[in-house]
Order: structure tokens, then sequence, then C-alpha cells
């Protein structure tokens, strides 16, 4: 069993604030078990909610390199695990052919020769569990590929192994930490899903996304990022086709920053609410809840003050 | 792993690996599917994880047992009922910084009122506060966003107003209602608004009255979970644990009935259909386009074959194009059966870029057509809505009449129903005794190239009372009972 990397939970959770990402409990706590475990993590989570980020930090972390496999729909094998080099393996036959009359003995050499390291093409998978120095191997957007691609994930995800027909089983020679993630566009089979441990990443509550602002945007004033913060979440309270994620709500507060807004008021807001929001009907409704909120509170209150 | 770990011991000598066979059997009573495999990592798990770190402890829980987002709240539920309450936190320690600051209130509190007390250590002193007292100091807890403070009040306030009797046979909801009666939460967030608007230097911006409002809102859904908790401490406390987890046990969100939901479980559903409609939309894409092949494409395999010296060894075909079906809606919305057509008439709309067209009408007696409500509207919520308040369904008593609603689609709208068509039945088949009509359905079947029929009531309902169901069955191509979203998800996956 290899040694573990991380020595406690709060050990990781302080490792990846050094390099700007701030995990919660059950980010750190998961990271820390799956290191443990020795098992991949998939994380789930609506977009832009720092998933891939969490790999790259994480790696960044170790100091590890990352090796990352973007799926998509018709993702096979030969992307994924491996494929035999054929034009290079056609010039060891004609090279073979040259030299001399082929007998039998020669062609079992030859046979053998041409299936071997030498002729393998590496491709992320098998690359991240051949290789020597310590790796972070992401599997991105998982929930692309097909669900029978999926299976060519199970062996590596489980026994950390590659079985090539022609060469046998090519075992791991550490064990990489493995990242999946997937915006949920379907539901993953059973038999992945059992492999992994499982991580949900949503949306920060407001102190953590606070924290985030203040420390990716590093010039901007914790009043400012606050107002942001709160901005941000009242917004993700409203039923929108798609919630301001938290790229967005930093690409908001660099250019109130850029812009030299120190405090939003509803004309900030108005003219700069596309950064967070990319539908026009959401734009519509952002802006109507948030500045038709008083007219209707006021009255509210009169009314509550009058009844009472 | 099979040899058990001393350090594993609970403070109660409770051994781990029975409380956690527990728990996971909970869990699988609750729906959850835990296999195996995750009850093993799960065992290997907590052994990495300090008991005693009880959120760490529950994120580790729930990254080997839980694998969907959606049973996650059912999964939190368990677990506090089988962990949360074990523990030394739960004491309110007089040392503590918690126990000081409530002493300090206190003393204020009293110096306010010119009154001299002499309790020490806090929990004790919170027993004697007059109700005043806790009213003002919740406001505090509530203002300072104090969570610590907010959770002594909570276990005050339950104390206090719950009226909490051992062996008593009510549920949780009876306890928290009485609680928050007491509290009177929403004029305290009037309050806390009012304290806000005096405290800023300048009156409020709209923004900012708003801001404040979603704060204080937060907090005091926070405060509420605190008093839920606190109150199913003290039932497990009386009632044990499994007992009170056999109570405590809901659906999860796709195993909610639709027509027994309560106003709770629908906004659940409410949010539980986005992400499926979504899910549904690109694995009808994906159906369309994969397991079939178009016809040969012979400039491609010709342009292919010139890698094999000209021999065609490899065919290429075209792409599939095949035709998007039309979708015609048939609800009934008469009050029995009107949140499930709210919901499918939802979720056909939310995946209707799937379909070449969509057409919804509703009926109770009378039918009317309300494709108009969704054309160009962006928020189906809202068009959903709009159709409960603006259709024209009654004819003379508003009481369900498919046979006449049937009869008057099929005479106005029977004409656009052609071969590519598929037509959904929504309903109960209670039809009140009137008549069925049952040609229309027949007719309907020629011409259609599919005709479902979903039914909101469990199978065994049908054809019971006045339920007709099996007059219309014989001339559907299908008849499915959807009575959760498990069941409607199903069934749109074999709509093509």
């Amino acid at each position: 069993m290899a040694e573990p990397r991380f020595d406690s939970v709060p050990s990781v959770r302080e490792g990846l604030k050094k390099v700007d990402y701030l995990s919660d409990e059950g980010i750190a706590g998961i990271v820390y078990l799956a290191d443990r475990l020795q098992k991949p993590i998939l994380v789930e989570g609506p977009a832009g909610t720092g998933k891939t980020q969490l790999a790259k930090s994480v790696a960044e972390m170790m100091g590890a390199r990352m090796i990352r496999l973007q799926c998509y729909e018709g993702l096979d094998e030969s992307k994924a695990l491996y494929e035999w080099n054929y034009k290079k393996q056609l010039l060891r036959i004609q090279a073979a052919g040259k030299s001399d009359d082929s007998g039998t003995d020669e062609w079992d050499e030859l046979s053998g020769d041409i299936f071997s390291d030498e002729f393998l093409l590496t491709r992320p998978l098998l690359e991240a569990i051949t290789a020597d120095d310590p790796v972070v191997l992401l599997i991105d957007e998982v929930d692309r590929v097909e669900v029978e691609t999926e299976a060519l994930l199970l062996e590596i995800l489980s026994d950390y192994t590659v079985s090539i027909p022609e060469l046998g089983t090519i075992e791991a020679k550490q064990i990489p930490m493995v990242f999946l993630t997937s915006n949920n566009t379907r539901e993953l089979s059973e038999a992945l899903k059992r492999r992994c441990l499982y991580l949900h990443v949503d949306y920060p509550d407001l102190e953590r996304e606070k924290e985030i602002v203040l420390t990716k945007v590093p010039d901007i004033t914790e009043a400012l990022a606050d107002q942001v913060a709160r901005i941000v979440r009242s917004i993700r309270n409203l039923e929108l086709k798609k919630s301001p994620s938290v790229s967005e709500t930093l690409d908001w507060a660099r250019t109130l920053l850029l812009l030299g807004i120190d405090q939003i008021d509803a004309e900030t807001a108005r003219s700069t609410i596309g950064i967070l929001l990319k539908y026009q009907s959401d734009i519509t409704k952002a802006l109507r809840e948030l500045e038709d909120a008083k007219s209707e509170m006021a009255k509210d209150t009169a009314e509550a003050a009058a009844g009472s | 792993m099979t040899e058990t770990d001393p350090d594993l011991e609970l403070g109660a000598g409770e051994a781990i690996s029975e409380l956690l066979a527990g728990f996971i059997q909970e869990l699988r009573e609750a729906g959850l599917p835990v296999s195996l495999t995750e009850n093993l990592d799960a065992m290997e798990a907590v052994k990495h994880i300090p008991l005693e770190d009880r959120e760490a402890f529950k994120y580790a829980l729930a990254a080997t047992l839980v694998k969907n987002n959606s049973h996650w709240r059912a999964f939190e539920t368990v677990f506090e009922v089988y962990f949360s309450y074990r523990g030394p936190q739960y004491e309110l320690d007089p040392d503590s910084e918690l126990a000081q600051a409530i002493d300090e209130l206190m003393e204020q509190l009293q110096g306010d009122q010119g009154e001299d007390g002499d309790q020490s250590g806090g929990g004790g002193a919170m027993d004697a506060m007059t109700p005043e007292e806790i009213a003002q100091m919740l406001m505090k807890a509530l203002q300072q966003g104090d969570t610590g403070m907010m959770r002594a009040v909570a276990r005050q306030s339950v104390k206090r107003f719950a009226g909490m009797e051992p062996g008593r046979p009510v549920g949780g909801t009876y306890y928290l209602y009485r609680t928050l009666r007491h509290l009177d939460l929403d004029s305290l967030l009037e309050q806390l608004m009012e304290q806000a608007r005096q405290q800023s230097p300048a009156p409020l911006t709209q923004l900012e009255e708003r801001l404040e409002r979603d704060e204080f809102e937060t907090r005091i859904e926070k405060l509420k979970q605190e008093i839920e908790s606190e109150i199913r401490r003290r039932l497990v406390a009386d009632r044990g644990v499994e007992a009170m987890a056999r109570t405590l046990r809901k659906p999860l969100p796709e195993d909610i009935d639709f027509m027994h939901a309560s106003r709770e479980e629908m906004v659940v559903l409410r949010k539980a259909l986005q992400p499926l409609a979504r899910k549904l939309a690109v694995r009808l894409a994906r159906k369309r386009r994969h397991g079939r092949k178009g016809p040969l494409d012979f400039r491609s395999t010709i342009r292919h074959s010139l890698s094999y010296g000209g021999v065609p060894a490899e065919p290429k075909f075209r792409y599939p194009r095949p035709s998007k079906p039309e979708i015609f809606v048939v609800a009934d919305i008469s009050g029995s059966v009107a949140s499930f057509a709210r919901f499918t008439l939802h979720l056909v709309y939310a995946i209707s870029g799937q379909f070449s067209k969509v057409r919804a009408f509703v009926f109770i007696d009378g039918i009317d057509e309300v494709t108009h409500l969704f054309e160009g509207v962006e928020d189906i919520t809202e068009a959903v809505h709009r159709v409960n308040t603006e259709a024209d369904v009654v004819w003379v008593d508003g009481h369900s009449d498919y046979g006449h609603a049937f009869e008057v689609f099929w005479q106005t709208y029977g004409k656009d129903v052609g071969p590519k068509t598929t037509v959904l039945l929504l309903g109960d088949a209670r039809n009140n005794y009137h008549a069925s009509q049952s040609w229309v359905v027949k007719d309907m079947q020629h011409r259609a190239r599919h005709v479902y029929w979903l039914n909101p009531e469990p199978k065994s309902y049908w054809d019971t009372g006045d339920s007709i169901m099996g007059e219309y069955s014989g001339y559907c191509d299908g008849v499915f009972e959807v009575r959760n979203l498990r069941q409607l998800e199903r069934f749109v996956d074999i709509l093509e």
C-alpha cells in the first residue's frame, strides 16, 4: 500500500487554501478520504462551481502532473486507453521483409515484436497509471460519453490496471489521484458510481463565496466583496434558467473593480448584470425582483403597520 | 477488514459497525440504493475519520453511500437521528465561550431592567429567563447571525414552548408548529428589518433592503432548522433511534406521489423537474442519433476507400434523420389530478425541443386549447400557472366529463391529428358516471401514430367506483400508471 499523501482533513484544507482553492469541510474530507481509500472521486454539480478547478488545485497542491481526459460523445478505446502505432508496425514489417527471406521463426519473432511497448501509443488513462512521477488524472465531463463507453473506465477505476490483449495486464506503478467530473446531463451507471466516492459541489454559501472573491480578486475591498456575494445569493434564490456560477461572480467582481465602483447601487447592477446572467428572461426577472422588491415590501410593511 | 478495531468503540461501548449496520439498513428502508460494496466502503471510510469530527464523519459516509444529490436530504435526516445526538457537544458546557456569552448577555439584559440575578452557568441561567428575555435574546442572535446563540435559544424555546411529553404519540411537526407559533417569526422579520433601517445612516436603497431581508430570512431558516433538530433530538431520546427514523422517513423526490404531495413536497418536486427535463432531452436527442444507421453514403464510402487502395472496405452511412413526432397533450385538470397534469405539461414543454410540435389541451367537462400560453414564453412555470387560471374548461358543472371533452376535442381539433401525431391523454378516467364516448379514442388511435394514456392513480384503483379506465384502455397503444417522477421519466423514455 502506498504512503498516504495527506495527514489529516485540516491539512488538506490548508494545502488547498495555499493554492487559492477554498474548500469546505466536505470537499477537503473527501479528498483526504479518497487518498486513504485509494478511490476515485466523482464530482458532480452545476456548471461553474469549480469541479475541474478542484482537480487542478489538488494537482498543484501535491506538485503532481495533471493528465486530463476530456470526454465527448464518440470517445473510444483508442482515444482514452491506448492505440497500436500502425504506421510504425508497418515500417517494422517492411524492414524485416527486406533483410532476407522470412521463415516461420522470424514471423513469430516479428509478430511478438510489433506488439510490444515500442509500438504502443499511450492515451491519457494508460499514461496516468504508467507514469513514474506523481500524477492526478482528471476525467472531465464523464456524462458526455455513452453508457457503453463508461465500461472502458471501470477497470482502471477499480483496479488501476489496463488489460491489453497482446501484452497482458499493465498494473499501475503508483495509485494516482483520480477525479471524474459530471454535469449531470444523464444518470451515470451504477457500476461507475459504485467505484467512486461521490462529491456534490454546490454553489458556495455566502461566507465562502465572499472568501473566494477576496482571494481571487486581490484588490477588492471587503465591503464590496460582501455586497457582491449577497447580491449573487439573492439572485440564485430566484427561479432562473441559469443561476450565476462562481466564475461569473468573479468576473462580475473584477468588472466592478475595473470600473472603479466601490458601492453597488441599482444603476450599476442594471448596467453590469449581463456578466452574471446570460438569458434575457433571467435578466428581466432578476432586475424586476431586485428593484421592485422595495415597493412591494413597503406596501407590506405599511399594511402590517396599519393592521397592528 | 473483518477484525474489529478497538479504536472504533463508541463511548457507550456500542461498536460502530453495529451502529453503521442499523444506519445503512435505515437508508435502504428510506429507498436509497446502497450496495454491498458501498456498505464495505463506508466501513472502511469511518476508520480514517474520527467519529468526534461530526461534519467530516458525515461527509465521509455520504461520499461512500449517497451517489445522487437528490437523496442528500433523506440521508441527512437519517444521519441526524443516528449520529448527531450522541455527542458531548449537545451539552451546553458552562465553561464554553458560548455559555459565557449567554451569561454576559443575561447580565446585560437584567442590568437593563434593573434587576439583579445570581445565576451561574449558561444552561442554568437560560432556564430562569422570562419569555421576554428569550425573545430579546433571539432577536440579538438573529441580528448578529450567531449560530451558537441561535442554537441555545432554539433549545430553550423548544423546552418551553413545544410542550413535549414523553410517550405522547404525535409527530415532530406538531411540536414544531407549537414552538414556532410562540416565537412568531414573521413579525420578528419585520422587526429586524425595521431595526436595520434605523441603524443605517442613510435610508436603505431598494437593493440594500432586499439584501438585508434575504440575509435575515436565511438566518431565520437556520433557526427553524435548529428548532427542528432540537425537537428530533428530544424525540430520539424519548422513543429511540429506530422508531424515530421510521417516523421521519419521507419518500425520495422521485417517489413522491403526485396526487398526495404536500406543499413542501411540491417544492421538492418542482426543483427535481428541471434537471430531469434536461436529462431526458439529452437522452431523447441521443437516442434519435444513435442505434440506427441511415442509408449508404456512396460518396463518402468511395472517399474512404482511397486509404485502402480503392477497396470499399469500410462502408459509410448517412446520418439518420428520423422525423420528430408531434405531441398532443390532452389533460384533465380537475382538482384531484391537477398537480399531475401540471407536472406532465411542464415536463413535456421543457423537452419540447425534441418534438416537432407540441400542442396542449386541458379539460374538465369542457375543453380548451392552451398552446398559445406556452408559445414564446420562456418561463414554463408561469405558463403552467396561467393554464389553471385562464383556460376555459368548465362546460356544465365543473366535474370531469371525459366523454364530452373528448367529443368536442375530436370535432374541433380532430382534423389536426395525423400519422405523425402522438396523443397523450392524462387523467384518472373518473368520469362521474357520464357517457364514455370511447369511440373517439378508437378513431384517434386509427389516425394518430400512438395514443398513450397516463393515469396518476395506482393500478389497483382503476375501474373501481366511477373510474372507466377499462373502456378506454383497449383503444390505447399503451396505458401507464404514472404516480411519481420515476414513472414519468420511464414513460418519456419510450416516447419517440
